[in-house]
């Protein structure tokens, strides 16, 4: 029996830059019965910061998220794919007794590393056979993108195989779309480097952009909110600086499966990305006529009490 | 008569056996088929390969290895420990000469990277969580490029997606308490490494 009751470790960007990654997951795991229970006081994982400066941090800061889902009893649900990682990576680390006793020192606390560490894509994969779809994808052409960081190490991470993986596409299948075959799955799009090194996330970026396209793509399926971000935001920079002709929606996967589930776009915070699904949801009969991008300051907790979720987020 | 003909090897380098007891992979298993550096997304920009950052740890060449831009640019994306034949972690190799870096170098290869890791822990330490628009801020000041990165701010803030207030959580007396025995117990720890 598969658990249908999760401790829920958002991570920073699920609630600033990723936000529609975080509200299509509670959407999502709401409608199927998921109950996803946000870890209180959560803090950030050290993402690559950590692991690049300083080994000790980079298994403790994770361990105390771990930690406090071993306290709750439930396995600990995880969305962005370099939160994964890193909770991954410090449990894999702390089967050794002696890095064990040096965390619970540092943390005081008295943790026993029996956390189990799932992505939310795992999740929702496992539950594939159990959705009813209302609004099947079968128009769609998706090119899944898996990144780096949720499918290596392998002995690890254990998600699904490091070159050529397979969850996201049957997931995909499942909700009605047809998934390209190519051979990007899982390059790496640049990752942390947006602010320091830009102009290597566009070349990156643009690399997998291009391979999708090719392929006959009309959007790229993500797991990971750096992945998004990367292959969003910076498809007019492309434009200028590779001449390309072609715009790609880049979507979360849980944005996808909240759509075929019957969720509108406006809900699953579609208007949000830098190069708009929208037009292209359209012309495939996924959204309404009527949808258009709207901007708004206001804050995030108002949008998501507007679209109707406030009971999701609170379980 | 004992056997007398045993080939002893040559005293493996300081630098080999930091590597190797931080990483815990084993450098000599390299044979140089250059695997790692077909497959780097970031090898393009790198000055030496991660093929050549490996040859560097087997002869000793510690400047050179601890002095290139290549192990602040690389990615961790690991594409070159999944591929390698003789299952060596380069990107846990390239890991720990950055902690070495780190500790021994007062100016790393990329500066901008290093002081992007630095404030990104700051930010942590500070509140918890990571606040993306103070670690743009102070990025753009403290780096000294403060019109860096700005094109794609309006539509950050328009689409709600970048907060203007740090995020407030309990229990950061916690994660500060936390860093500073993480530091205390790395200071006694290379203390005792030179001893």
């Amino acid at each position: 029996m598969r658990p249908d009751n999760y401790a829920y470790y958002p991570g920073c960007t699920l609630h600033s830059t990723a936000k529609e990654y975080d509200v299509s997951a509670r959407l999502v795991c709401h409608k199927l019965g998921i109950k996803l229970q946000e870890l209180e006081n959560w803090t950030c994982c050290g993402a690559s910061s950590a692991h690049t400066t300083s080994e000790l941090l980079s298994i403790a800061l994770p361990a105390r998220e771990l930690q406090a889902a071993e306290e709750m009893g439930l396995p600990l649900a995880v969305a962005c794919a370099m939160c994964f990682s890193r909770l991954k990576h410090s449990a894999f680390e702390l089967a050794d007794k002696e890095k064990l006793d040096l965390v619970n020192e540092l943390l005081g606390k008295e943790f026993h590393n029996t956390t189990e560490v799932v992505h939310l894509l795992k999740v929702l994969y496992e539950e594939r056979d159990a959705m009813t779809v209302s609004r099947p994808l079968s128009s769609l052409k998706i090119a899944c993108y898996y990144g780096c960081l949720l499918v290596r190490p392998q002995e690890i991470v254990d998600l699904d195989d490091v070159e050529d993986p397979q969850i996201m596409d049957q997931l995909m299948e499942r909700l009605g779309a047809v998934t390209v075959d190519w051979g990007f799955k899982t390059e790496c799009c640049g990752a942390s480097l947006p602010l320091t090194k830009p102009e290597m996330v566009l070349k990156l970026s643009h690399r997998i952009l291009s391979q999708a396209k090719q392929a006959g793509a009309d959007c790229v399926a993500v797991a990971c909110p750096m992945c998004h971000n990367n292959l969003d935001a910076y498809q007019k920079d492309m434009k200028r600086k590779y001449s390309d002709k072609f715009e790609l929606p880049v979507l979360y996967f849980t944005q996808l499966a909240g759509l075929a589930l019957g969720f509108s776009p406006k809900q699953l915070l579609l208007d949000k990305h830098f190069t708009s699904p929208l037009p292209m949801l359209r012309d495939k009969g996924l959204a309404d006529a009527g949808i258009a991008i709207k901007y708004n300051l206001r804050l995030y907790s108002l949008q998501v009490e507007e679209i109707g979720i406030a009971e999701v987020r609170h379980g | 008569m004992s056997m007398t003909g045993t080939i002893k090897p040559s005293p493996s380098s300081d630098l080999q056996n930091f590597v190797e007891s931080r990483s815990g992979q084993k450098v000599l298993r390299c044979y140089q088929c250059g695997k790692c550096s077909a497959g780097c997304p970031a090898s393009y920009v790198m000055d030496m390969g991660p093929r050549q950052i490996m040859r560097a740890i087997q002869l000793g060449l510690r400047e050179k290895a601890l002095e290139s831009s290549t192990i602040w640019l690389c990615i961790s994306c690991q594409t070159c420990s999944a591929r390698c034949p003789n299952e060596i972690d380069i990107a846990r190799v390239m890991e720990s000469l950055r902690w070495l870096a780190a500790a021994e170098k007062s100016e790393p290869a990329e500066k901008d990277i290093a002081l992007f890791h630095q404030l990104f822990l700051t930010l942590i330490k500070r509140s918890g969580r990571v606040h993306e628009l103070s670690l743009g801020a102070l990025y753009n000041l403290l780096g000294r490029h403060p019109f860096a990165n700005m094109k794609r701010l309006p539509g950050m803030l328009a689409r709600g997606k970048l907060s203007v207030l740090p995020p407030r959580v309990k229990g950061v007396d916690e994660i500060r308490s936390l860093f500073a025995k993480v530091k205390a117990m790395e200071k006694e720890h290379q203390k005792r490494e030179v001893e």
